[in-house]
């Protein structure tokens, strides 16, 4: 069980001077439950990647297997495919469309032809799991916060019982604490039910905090592909490519060059601080 | 696919039609959109011929780009040919079962062809050389003797700019929305017309409120920055007539004079 | 009196159900008093739904009290004859880049506001061209605005503010939707008016990096003011930001927490460098 990308190459624009290269020679492999982080800057060409796992996109070049299967193959089902690798878009609370909640996140089942009886199951199911109290069920999804019209769009897809799910920047616009709550309910989700991750963010911080594996993507190309502690440890070259490492790495390099023996590979706040204070002896 | 249409869309470059007046361009259009019903021959056609491809060279458009643009525009295009093809009684040329091509038919259907096609590359050469904003300002200015009727002429102008800028972004936030719900598992494909019909809720509630929240934002923005209408404003492009404006004005009007020559005396 | 005062500000808005029965009041600003002095660079921080854009809104005359009263350098916002002088003194830039862009290029977009004050065509043109330097735009300026990044469209949208030579500017989380890059970019200019044109600057926004500069900062929560002070005083109440559902920036939780596990460290540490500084002292220590 897993997503195989094999020599993907992908360019729109055709054959006019203004094709561009979106993606060049992917080449991934993503086993079973892992939490992947994809990380690069705007114009990367992550957006398009994610759109590739789940068949929206077509590669000009190369071929993508889930599970074994090409999914550009002439029979392979891709409507399956979409309920097996779900993808929630940037802002997903703009496709919220039914006059209640619980049948919007209905959507979605009811398309993979499930009886009413399991569509409804599985609705439920997902709107638990991003944790909105039946209160809400037959309110308007318009009506709802920010927030929770995030975690309703979100549950949309999840109601699919996917054994993939790639968030495009889930937090966008949301504030910290909104924010906290959506990652450590996507984090819950993961060690609950074991589905495989990915998060497409912005935030090193976040990244860092969350995923066991990153993947860094510059101008169409894999650049990175590793634990987070390898890849914040080039952070020099992060920076050429329009990134950065979290705040922490810098704070480490920083203490270092001021004579702190600390190592310097902490990406995440509780790291430093035990890090910090092994080195000051106080633990 | 949504992004292919190029129609409307200002295109960036230097030439002698960029710099023209909008006001110019809009009545060249119309002079060459009314020439294309005054004449009736095909030596009429040939002079509308030439002088489009000499605008469209002097444009500096790539004549590829506009063919991409008239994309959408084949569907139509194809039923005014076939409905002309099989719908104009004369002589019979060829005949399928009930249908009959005939010799005007075909003579009909290739001349509407032609004179659609002339019509909507004749307009796009104004579109793709002229920015929305001086369009509506050139419109504006136009149409400013309707001012008597109590036509609001600004704000027409303004609403049809705004239109303008905001199609792109609506096209591509279409797509967005349709890529997002054919993840979850919507079929915009397959069905009769009704289930397509139906299929299509998903797509369009999200984007009638999309709109009118930028409607909404926009219109805010517009307030804090003072607009209030067409008092009191002034312009940051004034449109005034330079000679190459004059020398246009002539060479239309020679243009269209060839044309009721043609059509009188061949 | 500062160019900004508000006076028992509240507002409240009335909400309906379907058939547009009252369900009840809601009140989105409670009781603000708020006093900017010219040129300072004030900071409004809350969760969304704290009511900081609400507030936003009033300074620039697009809502008014409901009670109380909002003054913009001496006007009062509900004096219907000084509306358009408000409004170009108090200049905003919005959240979305691209529903404030009204221009098809972005030279005519920062004309825009110039030409609905009246301003003569030559002058317009030596406006347009200042305000893209200042925000470091003017090559961009013959650009489409739908062919720039998210970080160039509000610098273009700030340019079209500054056109309007306004004394102060309010912008209501003009980087919520911008990538880190386009979040320095415009922070960037941002802070670049301020410290060199001197226009008053209110921040909104509810990322804790960008208000480390700020001469003060406000945090909302609930229509009311909850915190006011200086990025430093704010930055040393962890818990009570968390508890307002807002956080700090890394260096100073992790200040905090070091701080918790018996470090002596200083509250409220803003940036890298003093925390370096600090443990470094507090190791060579012993």
């Amino acid at each position: 069980m897993s997503i195989i990308l094999d020599h993907v190459d992908y360019v729109y624009g055709g054959d006019t001077a203004l094709a561009v290269h979106a993606l060049r020679d992917v080449n991934l492999v993503i086993p079973d439950g892992q939490f992947i982080g994809l990380i690069g800057h705007t114009g990367s060409g992550k957006s398009t990647l994610v759109q590739h796992l789940n068949g929206l996109l077509k590669p000009t070049g190369g071929n993508i297997y889930f599970n074994g299967e090409d999914i550009h193959a002439q029979d392979y089902d891709k409507k399956k495919l979409r309920s097996k690798v779900g993808l929630v878009f940037q802002y997903p609370e703009h496709q919220l469309f039914e006059t209640d909640v619980f049948s919007d996140v209905c959507f979605g089942p009811k398309n993979l032809g499930l009886s009413r009886q399991e569509v409804e199951l599985c609705a439920y199911a997902a709107l638990k799991q991003v944790g909105i109290e039946d209160e809400y069920f037959y309110q308007s999804p318009f009506d709802l916060s920010g927030g929770q019209k995030r975690r309703v769009a979100i549950a949309g897809v999840l109601a699919m019982k996917p054994d993939v799910l790639i968030l495009d920047e889930p937090t966008a616009g949301l504030d910290p604490r909104g924010r906290d709550e959506i990652l450590d309910q996507i984090a819950r989700l993961k060690e609950e039910t074991g589905i495989t991750v990915i998060l497409v963010s912005h935030s090193m911080e976040d990244v860092a905090k969350y995923v066991e594996r990153i993947i860094v993507m510059n101008r169409g190309s894999v650049l990175y592909d590793d634990t987070p502690v390898e890849v914040f440890k080039h952070y020099k070259k992060l920076e050429e490519v329009g990134l950065a490492a979290p705040q922490v790495t810098y704070i480490m390099q920083a203490l270092y060059r001021n004579g702190m023996p600390v190592r310097t590979d902490a990406t995440t706040i509780e790291e430093a601080r035990r890090e910090i204070l092994r080195v000051l002896g106080r633990q | 696919m949504l992004r292919d249409i190029t129609l409307g869309q200002y295109y960036q470059t230097e030439s002698v039609i960029h710099k023209l007046d909008p006001r110019v361009k809009l009545v060249a259009t119309i002079c060459f959109i009314i020439s294309l019903f005054v004449v009736k021959s095909w030596v009429g056609y040939a002079v509308a011929a030439v002088f489009l491809a000499v605008m469209i060279k002097l444009s500096n458009v790539p004549f590829k780009y506009m063919v991409k643009g008239m994309r959408a525009i084949v569907f139509i295009l194809l039923i005014t040919v076939v409905f002309n093809l099989f719908l104009t009684p004369g002589e019979t040329v060829f005949s399928v079962w009930k249908l009959k091509i005939t010799r005007e038919g075909v003579q009909l259907a290739v001349m509407m062809a032609v004179r659609l096609s002339f019509l909507i590359v004749g307009s796009s050469v104004m579109t793709l050389t002229t920015t929305p904003n001086s369009l509506t300002d050139g419109m504006e200015k136009l149409m400013r003797p309707l001012k008597i009727f109590k036509v609001p002429v600004h704000e027409v102008a303004m609403m049809m700019s705004i239109a303008l800028r905001f199609i792109p972004i609506l096209l591509e936030e279409t797509d967005k929305i349709m890529k997002a719900q054919i993840a979850r598992g919507a079929d915009f494909e397959s069905g009769n017309l009704v289930k397509k019909a139906k299929a299509l809720v998903p797509l369009l509630v999200p984007l009638f409120i999309s709109a009118f929240r930028r409607a909404n934002d926009l219109a805010m923005a517009m307030e804090a920055r003072c607009y209030r209408g067409g008092e009191h404003r002034t312009k940051m492009k004034p449109l005034k007539y330079a000679a190459r404006d004059r020398i246009a004005y002539g060479v239309l009007a020679a243009y269209f004079a060839l044309c009721i020559v043609v059509r009188i005396y061949l | 009196m500062g160019i900004i005062k508000t006076d028992k500000l509240v507002f409240e808005y009335i909400r309906r159900d379907e058939e547009g029965n009252v369900e009840g009041i809601t009140r989105a600003v409670d009781e603000v008093d708020l006093d900017i002095a010219q040129g300072d660079f004030v900071a409004i921080l809350g969760h969304n739904g704290s009511g900081k854009s609400t507030l936003a809104k009033h300074i620039n005359a697009i809502l008014y009290p409901t009670e109380g009263t909002v003054w913009v350098d001496g006007m009062d916002t509900q004096d219907e004859k000084q509306l358009w002088d408000i409004r170009q003194e108090a200049g905003m830039v919005f959240q979305n880049p691209d529903n404030q862009i009204i221009g098809q290029v972005v030279e005519e977009d920062v004309g825009f506001g110039p030409e609905n004050m009246g301003v003569p065509t030559e002058e317009i043109w030596q406006r347009v061209e200042e305000s893209l330097k200042a925000v470091g735009m003017y090559e961009f300026r013959k650009y489409s605005p739908n062919k720039l990044s998210g970080g160039q469209k509000q610098r273009v949208s700030i340019a079209g503010v500054i056109a309007m030579h306004p004394k102060c500017i309010i912008l209501d989380e003009p980087t919520a939707m911008l990538d880190p890059n386009g979040r320095r970019e415009v922070i960037r200019a941002v802070r670049a008016l301020n410290d060199v044109e001197g226009i008053t600057i209110v921040l909104i926004t509810h990322y804790m990096e960008e208000i480390i500069h700020a001469d003060k900062v406000f945090v909302m929560d609930q229509g009311r003011i909850a915190m006011q002070g200086t990025p430093r005083e704010i930055f040393s109440q962890v818990e009570k930001l968390k508890g307002l559902r807002l956080d700090v920036p890394q260096v100073t939780l992790l200040a905090y927490e070091l701080q918790k596990s018996g470090v002596a460290l200083p509250d409220g540490i803003l940036t890298v460098e003093e925390l370096v500084k600090e443990l470094s002292a507090v190791y060579h220590r012993g």
